[in-house]
């Protein structure tokens, strides 16, 4: 692992893999978007509405997974203080919320033809919600700092700030088992599916191919901070010539 | 001991105790972050007269019955256990239906009705084509299709 977080080495390896990312990544989600709309019946009882799951369902997945992955970051920043970590975090926060984003307005689009509402404080709306919000207070929390002169490394407050917001995970995905809800329990679990099998493939496929767009998303972005953090320094360095 | 094994151990620590602070406060809100109440703590005494509640339950199969204004329904919201009468004047959403879940607004009469100004279908996690030559032993057919 500490051979990968030279940004060097890293940009040898996610240059050639972003391209390959990002189409693998359209294409599953073509396919699986076209399969879910077209090619599988509807519910048995909610009819058409039931086919936002193979946005939704992704979309809930990348944001609790992008945070996930986003404290991981925070703590490699606390502990091994490696420069990509920051880096990672960073790139990460952006497309994290926009999933999360995406889960939120797809739900309510789904709730008020099913459920007869938009909105309810209900626990799992309410700790999704508040994952947005964590988001926002993380992108606020690293856009205004000095990380381009440290590399693009996190403040200690924004990876302990990633690491305390991760306890809101494991809370998003017990909502619904802990509190009575009005959101359905897990569909998926260990144990198995509810969702008939005729109807589960293309969300198999958009849930990869998502993730990969969202892969790619993470390795453009970060490629992006680490070539601003490289004029950065050059011109400093040029500047400091010209002083001399 | 290397600085970074020391930093390891802290954050650990701290995460561990960050998690801790969340499950207790989790399990503290039990209650009252409950989306709603069951027919059983509604008969358990949980409910008072006239205080603003939402009642989630099962609609008993064969319960529903409409009025003679058309507008009102009659249904029996239960969890197995107990069950409780609801009394609802407006339209319904159009998954709300006998076996499956719904969830109201409103509150307990002192005749042991649930008055609802406001009712909601609760979908469950099952999804499945509508034409299931088989359907799994677990699942029961779907009602009024």
């Amino acid at each position: 692992m500490h051979a990968y977080a030279n940004p060097t080495r890293f940009l040898a390896i996610a240059k050639p893999l972003t391209p390959w990312l990002l189409g693998v990544g359209l294409l599953l989600v073509l396919g699986g978007a076209w399969a879910g709309l077209a090619l599988v019946p509807g519910d048995y009882k909610q009819g058409e509405t039931a086919r936002i799951l193979y946005v939704h369902v992704p979309s809930a997945w990348l944001g609790m997974g992008g945070w996930t992955s986003l404290a991981i970051a925070g703590l490699i920043q606390l502990v091994w203080r490696h420069p990509l970590s920051g880096i990672a975090a960073r790139a990460i926060a952006v497309p994290g919320m926009l999933f999360t984003a995406l889960c939120l307005a797809t739900g309510s689009i789904w709730g008020r033809p099913t459920w007869g509402t938009w909105w309810e404080w209900d626990g799992r709306m309410t700790s999704m919600l508040v994952l947005l919000f964590l988001y926002a207070g993380f992108i606020a929390l690293t856009s205004g700092d000095d990380g381009q002169r440290q590399g693009g490394s996190l403040s200690r407050g924004a990876a302990i700030y990633a690491l305390v917001g991760a306890i809101n995970i494991p809370i998003i995905n017990r909502s619904v088992v802990w509190w009575n809800s009005l959101h359905q329990g897990p569909s998926i679990t260990l144990g198995g599916s509810s969702i008939d099998g005729a109807l589960l493939w293309p969300l198999g496929l958009t849930v990869l191919g998502f993730s990969l767009l969202f892969g790619a998303i993470v390795l453009m972005r970060m490629r992006r901070i680490i070539a601003d953090n490289r004029v950065t320094a050059r011109l400093r360095r040029l500047a400091d010539d010209e002083g001399a | 001991m290397k600085a970074k094994h020391q930093r390891l151990i802290l954050a650990l620590v701290a995460l561990c105790g960050v998690a801790g602070a969340g499950v207790l406060a989790a399990s503290a809100l039990r209650d009252e972050a409950a989306y709603f109440r069951t027919p059983v703590e509604v008969q358990g005494g949980k409910a008072a007269v006239g205080e603003a509640m939402r009642l989630g339950g099962m609609v008993a199969k064969g319960s529903i019955e409409r009025q003679a204004d058309g507008l009102t329904i009659r249904f029996v919201a239960t969890d197995g256990k107990a069950s409780v009468p609801v009394e609802y004047k407006g339209i319904v959403p159009d998954l709300f239906g006998e076996e499956s879940g719904m969830v109201a607004d409103g509150r307990m009469r002192a005749d042991g009705t649930f008055v609802a100004d406001r009712i909601l279908a609760k979908h469950d996690e099952r999804y499945m084509p509508p034409q299931m030559g088989e359907m799994p032993k677990n699942m029961k057919a779907p009602a009024g299709v």
